[in-house]
Protein backbone atom coordinates (compact mmCIF):
# COMPACT_ATOMS: atom_id res chain seq x y z
CA UNK A 1 0.00 0.00 0.00
CA UNK A 2 1.51 3.30 -1.04
CA UNK A 3 1.41 6.11 1.47
CA UNK A 4 1.20 9.77 0.57
CA UNK A 5 4.48 11.59 1.02
CA UNK A 6 4.34 14.08 3.87
CA UNK A 7 6.96 16.79 3.63
CA UNK A 8 8.36 19.10 6.27
CA UNK A 9 6.43 21.92 4.57
CA UNK A 10 3.21 19.93 4.95
CA UNK A 11 3.79 19.61 8.68
CA UNK A 12 4.25 23.36 9.07
CA UNK A 13 1.24 24.04 6.89
CA UNK A 14 -0.75 21.69 9.13
CA UNK A 15 0.48 23.54 12.19
CA UNK A 16 -0.27 26.95 10.68
CA UNK A 17 -3.73 25.91 9.57
CA UNK A 18 -3.10 26.38 5.86
CA UNK A 19 -3.05 22.76 4.75
CA UNK A 20 -5.87 22.00 2.32
CA UNK A 21 -8.69 20.26 4.16
CA UNK A 22 -8.41 17.28 1.85
CA UNK A 23 -4.94 16.54 3.18
CA UNK A 24 -5.61 16.88 6.89
CA UNK A 25 -6.39 13.20 7.29
CA UNK A 26 -3.13 12.23 5.59
CA UNK A 27 -1.06 14.31 7.97
CA UNK A 28 -2.98 13.14 10.98
CA UNK A 29 -2.49 9.51 10.00
CA UNK A 30 1.21 10.22 9.52
CA UNK A 31 1.52 11.78 12.96
CA UNK A 32 -0.44 9.00 14.61
CA UNK A 33 2.25 6.57 13.53
CA UNK A 34 5.14 8.80 14.53
CA UNK A 35 4.85 9.96 18.11
CA UNK A 36 8.21 11.73 18.00
CA UNK A 37 6.95 13.88 15.12
CA UNK A 38 3.75 14.58 16.99
CA UNK A 39 5.77 15.71 20.00
CA UNK A 40 7.89 17.93 17.77
CA UNK A 41 4.81 19.61 16.32
CA UNK A 42 3.34 20.02 19.79
CA UNK A 43 6.53 21.82 20.81
CA UNK A 44 6.17 24.13 17.80
CA UNK A 45 2.54 24.78 18.70
CA UNK A 46 3.59 25.68 22.21
CA UNK A 47 6.25 28.03 20.81
CA UNK A 48 3.61 29.91 18.87
CA UNK A 49 1.35 30.10 21.92
CA UNK A 50 4.29 31.35 23.99
CA UNK A 51 5.04 34.05 21.39
CA UNK A 52 1.44 35.21 21.60
CA UNK A 53 1.47 35.23 25.40
CA UNK A 54 4.70 37.17 25.46
CA UNK A 55 4.03 39.76 22.76
CA UNK A 56 0.26 40.14 22.38
CA UNK A 57 0.16 42.49 25.38
CA UNK A 58 2.13 44.98 23.25
CA UNK A 59 -1.03 45.41 21.16
CA UNK A 60 -2.81 46.92 24.14
CA UNK A 61 -0.01 49.11 25.41
CA UNK A 62 -0.71 52.77 24.83
CA UNK A 63 1.49 53.95 22.00
CA UNK A 64 4.06 56.59 22.88
CA UNK A 65 2.86 60.05 21.90
CA UNK A 66 5.19 60.36 18.96
CA UNK A 67 3.82 57.20 17.41
CA UNK A 68 0.19 58.20 17.58
CA UNK A 69 0.17 60.68 14.77
CA UNK A 70 2.72 59.74 12.17
CA UNK A 71 4.52 62.86 11.22
CA UNK A 72 6.41 64.05 8.25
CA UNK A 73 9.00 66.68 8.59
CA UNK A 74 7.51 69.48 10.66
CA UNK A 75 9.55 72.60 10.97
CA UNK A 76 9.46 73.72 14.58
CA UNK A 77 8.60 77.38 15.17
CA UNK A 78 12.06 78.40 16.34
CA UNK A 79 13.76 76.54 13.52
CA UNK A 80 11.28 78.09 11.11
CA UNK A 81 12.16 81.56 12.31
CA UNK A 82 15.86 80.81 11.98
CA UNK A 83 15.26 79.40 8.53
CA UNK A 84 13.49 82.55 7.38
CA UNK A 85 16.35 84.68 8.67
CA UNK A 86 18.83 82.41 6.96
CA UNK A 87 16.90 82.68 3.74
CA UNK A 88 16.83 86.46 3.88
CA UNK A 89 20.57 86.50 4.52
CA UNK A 90 21.23 84.18 1.63
CA UNK A 91 19.06 86.32 -0.59
CA UNK A 92 21.13 89.38 0.24
CA UNK A 93 24.38 89.87 -1.60
CA UNK A 94 26.39 90.20 1.61
CA UNK A 95 25.04 87.02 3.10
CA UNK A 96 25.70 85.19 -0.12
CA UNK A 97 29.34 86.24 -0.23
CA UNK A 98 29.93 85.41 3.40
CA UNK A 99 28.93 81.82 2.97
CA UNK A 100 31.35 79.15 1.97
CA UNK A 101 30.65 77.60 -1.38
CA UNK A 102 29.61 74.21 -0.03
CA UNK A 103 27.23 75.87 2.37
CA UNK A 104 25.68 77.69 -0.55
CA UNK A 105 25.00 74.40 -2.19
CA UNK A 106 23.51 72.86 0.89
CA UNK A 107 21.35 75.89 1.49
CA UNK A 108 20.31 75.84 -2.13
CA UNK A 109 18.97 72.32 -1.74
CA UNK A 110 16.59 73.47 0.97
CA UNK A 111 15.84 77.00 -0.19
CA UNK A 112 14.06 76.31 -3.42
CA UNK A 113 10.89 74.99 -1.73
CA UNK A 114 10.94 78.22 0.24
CA UNK A 115 11.05 80.14 -3.02
CA UNK A 116 8.07 78.09 -4.12
CA UNK A 117 6.20 79.04 -0.94
CA UNK A 118 6.99 82.70 -1.44
CA UNK A 119 5.89 82.58 -5.06
CA UNK A 120 2.68 80.99 -3.84
CA UNK A 121 2.10 83.78 -1.34
CA UNK A 122 2.82 86.45 -3.94
CA UNK A 123 0.64 85.20 -6.77
CA UNK A 124 -2.18 83.15 -5.27
CA UNK A 125 -4.09 86.16 -3.85
CA UNK A 126 -4.07 87.90 -7.26
CA UNK A 127 -7.59 88.54 -8.42
CA UNK A 128 -7.09 90.03 -11.88
CA UNK A 129 -3.71 88.63 -12.90
CA UNK A 130 -3.06 85.35 -11.10
CA UNK A 131 -1.43 83.86 -14.20
CA UNK A 132 0.21 85.04 -17.38
CA UNK A 133 -1.34 82.43 -19.64
CA UNK A 134 -4.75 81.02 -18.79
CA UNK A 135 -5.99 77.46 -18.88
CA UNK A 136 -7.90 78.24 -22.08
CA UNK A 137 -4.51 78.30 -23.83
CA UNK A 138 -3.12 75.25 -22.08
CA UNK A 139 -1.25 73.87 -25.11
CA UNK A 140 0.47 77.19 -25.67
CA UNK A 141 1.27 77.48 -21.95
CA UNK A 142 2.98 74.10 -21.89
CA UNK A 143 4.95 74.69 -25.08
CA UNK A 144 6.09 78.11 -23.95
CA UNK A 145 7.19 77.04 -20.46
CA UNK A 146 8.85 73.86 -21.74
CA UNK A 147 10.85 75.93 -24.17
CA UNK A 148 11.92 78.45 -21.53
CA UNK A 149 12.90 75.78 -18.97
CA UNK A 150 14.56 73.62 -21.61
CA UNK A 151 12.63 70.56 -20.43
CA UNK A 152 9.48 68.84 -21.51
CA UNK A 153 6.81 69.82 -18.99
CA UNK A 154 3.47 68.21 -18.34
CA UNK A 155 0.55 69.84 -16.58
CA UNK A 156 -1.27 67.56 -14.17
CA UNK A 157 -5.05 67.64 -14.29
CA UNK A 158 -6.58 67.67 -10.85
CA UNK A 159 -10.25 67.97 -11.73
CA UNK A 160 -11.04 64.71 -9.98
CA UNK A 161 -9.73 66.17 -6.76
CA UNK A 162 -11.79 69.32 -7.26
CA UNK A 163 -9.02 71.59 -8.50
CA UNK A 164 -9.23 73.21 -11.92
CA UNK A 165 -6.20 74.62 -13.72
CA UNK A 166 -6.18 78.41 -13.69
CA UNK A 167 -3.06 78.75 -15.82
CA UNK A 168 0.64 79.36 -15.35
CA UNK A 169 3.44 81.82 -15.39
CA UNK A 170 7.18 82.09 -15.83
CA UNK A 171 9.24 83.14 -12.80
CA UNK A 172 12.90 83.86 -12.17
CA UNK A 173 14.44 81.08 -10.09
CA UNK A 174 17.78 80.98 -8.33
CA UNK A 175 19.38 79.33 -11.35
CA UNK A 176 17.16 80.23 -14.24
CA UNK A 177 13.55 80.20 -15.35
CA UNK A 178 10.96 78.41 -13.24
CA UNK A 179 7.35 77.53 -14.05
CA UNK A 180 4.39 78.00 -11.76
CA UNK A 181 1.03 76.39 -12.43
CA UNK A 182 -1.99 77.51 -10.46
CA UNK A 183 -5.09 75.52 -9.51
CA UNK A 184 -8.27 76.56 -7.80
CA UNK A 185 -11.14 74.70 -6.18
CA UNK A 186 -14.83 75.66 -6.13
CA UNK A 187 -14.35 77.82 -3.05
CA UNK A 188 -11.48 79.78 -4.52
CA UNK A 189 -8.80 77.92 -2.54
CA UNK A 190 -5.63 77.99 -4.63
CA UNK A 191 -2.70 75.60 -4.91
CA UNK A 192 0.44 76.25 -6.93
CA UNK A 193 2.82 73.77 -8.48
CA UNK A 194 6.34 75.13 -8.86
CA UNK A 195 8.56 73.34 -11.35
CA UNK A 196 12.24 73.92 -11.77
CA UNK A 197 15.16 72.24 -13.48
CA UNK A 198 17.48 70.36 -11.10
CA UNK A 199 21.22 70.85 -11.04
CA UNK A 200 21.76 67.10 -11.42
CA UNK A 201 19.75 64.29 -12.85
CA UNK A 202 18.52 62.98 -9.53
CA UNK A 203 15.69 60.81 -8.46
CA UNK A 204 14.84 61.26 -4.84
CA UNK A 205 11.30 59.97 -4.86
CA UNK A 206 10.62 60.69 -1.21
CA UNK A 207 8.29 63.58 -0.56
CA UNK A 208 9.49 66.21 1.83
CA UNK A 209 7.39 68.69 3.66
CA UNK A 210 8.15 72.23 4.72
CA UNK A 211 6.01 74.92 6.22
CA UNK A 212 6.34 78.66 5.73
CA UNK A 213 3.91 80.37 8.04
CA UNK A 214 0.55 79.09 6.85
CA UNK A 215 1.80 77.74 3.55
CA UNK A 216 2.58 74.04 3.44
CA UNK A 217 4.88 72.72 0.71
CA UNK A 218 5.36 69.17 -0.45
CA UNK A 219 8.40 68.87 -2.69
CA UNK A 220 10.30 66.16 -4.43
CA UNK A 221 12.83 65.59 -7.17
CA UNK A 222 12.11 63.52 -10.20
CA UNK A 223 15.01 63.12 -12.57
CA UNK A 224 15.55 66.41 -14.34
CA UNK A 225 12.82 68.35 -12.59
CA UNK A 226 12.05 69.43 -9.06
CA UNK A 227 8.43 69.92 -8.01
CA UNK A 228 6.95 71.84 -5.09
CA UNK A 229 3.23 71.92 -4.41
CA UNK A 230 2.20 74.78 -2.13
CA UNK A 231 -1.08 75.68 -0.50
CA UNK A 232 -2.70 76.98 2.63
CA UNK A 233 -4.61 73.77 3.16
CA UNK A 234 -4.48 70.98 5.68
CA UNK A 235 -1.40 68.80 5.34
CA UNK A 236 -3.36 65.62 4.54
CA UNK A 237 -5.23 67.40 1.75
CA UNK A 238 -2.01 68.76 0.30
CA UNK A 239 -0.44 65.30 0.40
CA UNK A 240 -3.47 63.86 -1.37
CA UNK A 241 -3.01 66.34 -4.21
CA UNK A 242 0.79 65.90 -4.27
CA UNK A 243 0.30 62.15 -4.57
CA UNK A 244 -2.07 62.65 -7.50
CA UNK A 245 0.40 64.99 -9.19
CA UNK A 246 3.23 62.50 -8.74
CA UNK A 247 1.14 59.69 -10.18
CA UNK A 248 0.08 61.66 -13.21
CA UNK A 249 3.67 62.56 -13.94
CA UNK A 250 4.80 58.94 -13.44
CA UNK A 251 1.99 56.86 -14.94
CA UNK B 1 -6.18 64.04 10.80
CA UNK B 2 -6.37 62.72 7.27
CA UNK B 3 -7.56 59.43 5.84
CA UNK B 4 -3.95 58.56 5.27
CA UNK B 5 -2.99 58.94 8.91
CA UNK B 6 -5.99 56.88 10.01
CA UNK B 7 -5.20 54.21 7.48
CA UNK B 8 -1.64 53.86 8.68
CA UNK B 9 -2.44 54.39 12.33
CA UNK B 10 -4.55 51.27 12.64
CA UNK B 11 -1.50 49.18 11.83
CA UNK B 12 0.68 50.69 14.55
CA UNK B 13 -0.15 48.16 17.30
CA UNK B 14 0.85 45.22 15.12
CA UNK B 15 3.97 46.97 13.86
CA UNK B 16 4.93 47.55 17.49
CA UNK B 17 4.26 43.95 18.47
CA UNK B 18 6.41 42.65 15.65
CA UNK B 19 9.17 45.18 16.27
CA UNK B 20 9.26 44.33 19.96
CA UNK B 21 9.64 40.64 19.27
CA UNK B 22 12.15 41.31 16.52
CA UNK B 23 14.44 43.60 18.50
CA UNK B 24 13.77 42.36 22.03
CA UNK B 25 13.88 45.93 23.26
CA UNK B 26 11.11 48.43 23.81
CA UNK B 27 13.00 51.57 22.88
CA UNK B 28 14.66 50.03 19.83
CA UNK B 29 11.29 48.67 18.75
CA UNK B 30 9.55 52.02 18.98
CA UNK B 31 12.40 53.69 17.10
CA UNK B 32 11.97 51.09 14.39
CA UNK B 33 8.24 51.73 14.22
CA UNK B 34 8.80 55.48 14.08
CA UNK B 35 11.32 55.15 11.26
CA UNK B 36 8.90 52.88 9.44
CA UNK B 37 6.03 55.33 9.73
CA UNK B 38 8.11 58.24 8.56
CA UNK B 39 9.44 56.39 5.58
CA UNK B 40 5.99 55.07 4.74
CA UNK B 41 4.46 58.54 4.78
CA UNK B 42 7.21 60.07 2.70
CA UNK B 43 6.76 57.29 0.15
CA UNK B 44 3.02 56.95 0.38
CA UNK B 45 2.66 57.99 -3.25
CA UNK B 46 4.51 54.77 -4.14
CA UNK B 47 1.93 52.60 -2.41
CA UNK B 48 -0.64 51.25 -4.83
CA UNK B 49 -4.07 51.91 -3.39
CA UNK B 50 -5.97 48.68 -2.99
CA UNK B 51 -2.85 46.62 -2.39
CA UNK B 52 -2.19 45.23 1.08
CA UNK B 53 -1.12 48.16 3.25
CA UNK B 54 -0.09 45.95 6.17
CA UNK B 55 2.27 43.92 3.99
CA UNK B 56 3.68 47.12 2.51
CA UNK B 57 4.36 48.58 5.97
CA UNK B 58 5.98 45.36 7.16
CA UNK B 59 8.16 45.32 4.06
CA UNK B 60 9.35 48.84 4.83
CA UNK B 61 10.03 47.86 8.42
CA UNK B 62 11.94 44.80 7.35
CA UNK B 63 14.16 46.83 5.02
CA UNK B 64 14.92 49.38 7.72
CA UNK B 65 15.61 46.60 10.20
CA UNK B 66 18.05 44.91 7.86
CA UNK B 67 19.79 48.18 7.06
CA UNK B 68 20.11 49.18 10.68
CA UNK B 69 20.72 45.73 12.06
CA UNK B 70 24.44 45.98 12.44
CA UNK B 71 24.43 49.25 14.30
CA UNK B 72 21.32 48.86 16.40
CA UNK B 73 21.41 45.19 17.12
CA UNK B 74 20.53 44.17 20.63
CA UNK B 75 21.71 40.65 19.94
CA UNK B 76 25.31 41.17 18.93
CA UNK B 77 26.19 37.55 18.39
CA UNK B 78 23.79 36.87 15.57
CA UNK B 79 24.96 36.73 11.99
CA UNK B 80 22.79 38.62 9.50
CA UNK B 81 23.31 36.09 6.80
CA UNK B 82 23.60 32.67 8.21
CA UNK B 83 27.03 31.39 7.30
CA UNK B 84 27.16 28.13 5.45
CA UNK B 85 29.17 26.65 8.27
CA UNK B 86 26.93 27.91 11.04
CA UNK B 87 26.79 24.48 12.58
CA UNK B 88 30.51 24.58 13.20
CA UNK B 89 30.14 27.58 15.41
CA UNK B 90 27.50 26.13 17.65
CA UNK B 91 28.02 27.05 21.24
CA UNK B 92 26.29 25.44 24.13
CA UNK B 93 23.68 27.98 25.16
CA UNK B 94 23.80 29.38 28.62
CA UNK B 95 20.64 27.71 29.87
CA UNK B 96 20.31 30.05 32.79
CA UNK B 97 19.72 32.84 30.25
CA UNK B 98 16.81 31.11 28.65
CA UNK B 99 14.18 32.24 31.03
CA UNK B 100 11.59 32.80 28.39
CA UNK B 101 10.60 32.69 24.77
CA UNK B 102 12.10 36.14 24.16
CA UNK B 103 15.55 34.96 25.14
CA UNK B 104 15.28 31.94 22.87
CA UNK B 105 14.07 34.17 20.07
CA UNK B 106 17.06 36.43 20.50
CA UNK B 107 19.33 33.50 19.76
CA UNK B 108 17.88 32.87 16.34
CA UNK B 109 19.63 34.35 13.32
CA UNK B 110 17.63 37.38 12.18
CA UNK B 111 16.58 35.71 8.97
CA UNK B 112 14.97 32.84 10.89
CA UNK B 113 13.53 35.09 13.56
CA UNK B 114 11.73 37.25 11.00
CA UNK B 115 10.04 34.24 9.42
CA UNK B 116 9.11 32.62 12.73
CA UNK B 117 7.53 35.90 13.85
CA UNK B 118 5.79 36.85 10.63
CA UNK B 119 4.17 33.44 10.35
CA UNK B 120 3.66 32.50 14.00
CA UNK B 121 2.98 35.84 15.65
CA UNK B 122 1.70 38.02 12.83
CA UNK B 123 -0.14 35.26 10.99
CA UNK B 124 1.14 36.14 7.56
CA UNK B 125 0.64 33.43 4.97
CA UNK B 126 3.82 31.93 3.57
CA UNK B 127 3.26 33.85 0.33
CA UNK B 128 2.83 37.14 2.18
CA UNK B 129 5.93 36.50 4.28
CA UNK B 130 7.89 35.77 1.09
CA UNK B 131 6.77 39.11 -0.38
CA UNK B 132 7.58 41.06 2.78
CA UNK B 133 11.05 39.51 3.01
CA UNK B 134 11.56 39.55 -0.76
CA UNK B 135 12.71 35.94 -0.87
CA UNK B 136 11.28 32.87 -2.64
CA UNK B 137 8.65 30.91 -0.79
CA UNK B 138 10.96 27.90 -0.58
CA UNK B 139 13.38 30.04 1.40
CA UNK B 140 10.58 31.03 3.76
CA UNK B 141 9.75 27.37 4.33
CA UNK B 142 13.32 26.32 5.02
CA UNK B 143 13.93 29.25 7.39
CA UNK B 144 10.68 28.51 9.18
CA UNK B 145 11.61 24.89 9.61
CA UNK B 146 15.12 25.64 10.82
CA UNK B 147 13.98 28.48 13.06
CA UNK B 148 11.27 26.47 14.79
CA UNK B 149 13.60 23.54 15.30
CA UNK B 150 16.31 25.76 16.72
CA UNK B 151 13.82 27.35 19.08
CA UNK B 152 12.77 23.91 20.19
CA UNK B 153 16.36 22.98 20.95
CA UNK B 154 16.89 26.26 22.80
CA UNK B 155 13.80 25.79 24.88
CA UNK B 156 14.84 22.34 25.91
CA UNK B 157 13.13 20.30 23.29
CA UNK B 158 10.17 19.35 25.38
CA UNK B 159 7.16 21.59 25.03
CA UNK B 160 6.25 21.05 28.69
CA UNK B 161 9.70 22.14 29.75
CA UNK B 162 9.40 25.13 27.42
CA UNK B 163 6.04 26.02 28.92
CA UNK B 164 7.47 25.85 32.41
CA UNK B 165 10.26 28.20 31.48
CA UNK B 166 7.79 30.69 30.09
CA UNK B 167 6.08 31.00 33.46
CA UNK B 168 8.12 33.46 35.39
Amino acid sequence: MSRPIITEADLHAYLDGVLPAARLAEVEAYLAERPEEAVRLAAYREQIAALRREFDPVLDEPAPQQLRVPRLYWVRPLARYAAVVAWLMLGGVTGWQLHAYTEDQRAEATSWPRRAAIAHVVYSPEVRHPVEVGADQEAHLVTWLSKRLGASLKVPHLGELGYALVGGRLLPGDRGPVAQFMYQDGKGQRLTLYVRVNADDSRETAFRFAQENRVGVFYWLDRKLGYALSGEVERGELLRVATAVYRQLNP
Amino acid sequence: MSDLDNLVEQHIPRLRRYARALTGDRAAADDLVQDTLERALSRFHLWRRGSDLRAWLFTIMHNIFVNQARSRMRYPHEPLDEPAAAGLQYREPDWSELRDIGAALSRLPAEQRTVVLLVGLEQFTYEEAARVLEVPIGTVMSRLSRGRERMRALLGGDFRAAALKVVK
